[in-house]
């Protein structure tokens, strides 16, 4: 091969500068969030799988059913009477939003704009 | 056939008539429709001709149709009603404070006579009538141009007849407040977060580029409620609320009892707030 001595190494930077997102952010990869879920509820509203890949669809539900058709009807859960609502249900077991919404959403890089109008329960 | 001049003229002629005035007569013959019912086929035509004719008569709805009456002999005779109900709603509906005039949010306000009533109004008022100032909101129209505006059905009549809106669908076009005769609704220019004092935490608040208005205590008529505006003026009675689809409701007796105008009825949008001057 000719000119083997400026291929070999022009390739060897090369490679490295491609790679440079790979190890430079080497180790510091961000662990699984780990939400803090609410000690006093046993059950959320769907089962935690279905929840956790659904949530956001049922609060569109919700949300339609609420405003659009005006069925305000509520839904019982372990006993206790609940209405379709993000601030008054689901905020009310779910305390802090840093501490459940925001782990998730923020190691996912969504960003809901729920909290540009709904208030978020004051910690 | 031999290709003269005469002949050719004459079916030359012939084709024009028929190019111009023929389409029309085959249409009618082929479609059997009259005029009328041409007019018929188009949607706004029909709307508006009830519209026109709507202030005269009841409006044919199944179902709840909220209304709302208002004594503006009562805000007369107590200037800080008013206050009371505007701070009330405001509260309640987190509604935000701009310093700066020209980007007010407001669900209830009060106002002068002559500004609710524009086509009542004469240089030779009463000294109430001129002195005092009457609350005015949203008139949740039978017939809502706004709803007829709004391109994305973020503004809609719900079953109960209340104009609501759905902040999630607003793309703050704005058509809705061109639209309303009554400038019942307000843009936010600003983002309204900074500016909701004491926020009630029951209820959200609106985002920067969306249009709100008063939803006539949805959220708290649907609790079984009234409305916030209407507590506000407690035993006084100056704000009354009801079903006006629901003949023993507390409204309807009130509207046989009373004479009662209501804002601009010859647009045709059939108001379900009134007045009892």
């Amino acid at each position: 091969m000719y000119d083997s001595g400026k291929i070999i190494p022009g390739l060897i930077i090369f490679v490295l500068f491609i790679t440079i997102p790979i190890w430079y952010n080497r180790g510091t990869a961000a662990s699984v969030p780990k939400p803090v879920l609410p000690k006093d509820a046993k059950m959320c509203v769907l089962p935690a799988a279905e929840i956790r890949s659904e949530h956001m669809k049922l609060l569109n539900t919700w949300r339609d059913e609420v405003l659009r058709t005006g069925d305000r009807g509520t839904f019982e859960l372990e006993g206790k009477k609940y209405q379709k609502s993000l601030m008054l249900t689901c905020m009310k077991c779910h305390t802090s939003k840093k501490q459940f919404c925001d782990t998730c959403h923020t190691y996912a890089s969504v960003k809901p704009y729920c909290w540009d109008c709904h208030i978020a329960p004051v910690e | 056939m031999d290709k003269n001049r005469r002949n050719f003229l004459k079916v030359a002629g012939i084709s024009t008539l028929a190019g111009l005035g023929g389409t029309a007569v085959v249409d009618r013959l082929v479609g059997g429709t009259s005029l009328a019912q041409a007019a018929a086929d188009s949607g706004h035509d029909v709307d508006q001709a009830k519209g026109a004719q709507g202030h005269g008569e009841i409006p044919s709805s199944s179902g709840n149709r909220y209304g709302m009456i208002i004594d503006i002999k009562k805000f007369q005779q107590d200037p800080s009603l008013g206050e009371k109900a505007v701070q009330a709603c405001h509260s309640v509906h987190n509604v935000p404070q701009f310093p700066d005039k020209k980007d007010e949010i407001k669900w209830i306000w009060m106002t002068n006579f002559e500004n609710a009533f524009p086509t009542s109004s004469n240089p030779y008022r009463d000294e109430a009538t001129a002195k005092h100032q009457l609350p005015i909101l949203c008139n949740h129209c039978d017939q809502p141009p706004c709803v007829r505006a709004c391109p994305t059905k973020a503004t809609f009549k719900n079953k109960d007849g209340i104009i609501m809106m759905d902040y999630h669908r607003c793309i703050g076009c704005r058509f809705c407040m061109a639209a309303c005769p009554y400038g019942s609704r307000s843009f936010n220019w600003r983002d309204p977060e900074a500016f909701v004092k004491n926020a009630n935490h029951v209820y959200p608040r609106r985002t920067r580029g969306v249009v709100e208005k008063c939803n006539f205590c949805d959220e708290r008529v649907g609790a079984g409620k009234q409305p916030a505006c209407v507590e506000a003026c407690g035993e006084s009675k100056a704000i009354v609320f009801g079903n006006l689809n629901d003949p023993d409701s507390e409204i309807r007796k009130m509207l046989k009892e009373n004479h009662t105008i209501q804002r601009n009825p010859a647009l045709g949008t059939i108001p379900s707030v009134f007045y009892i001057v």
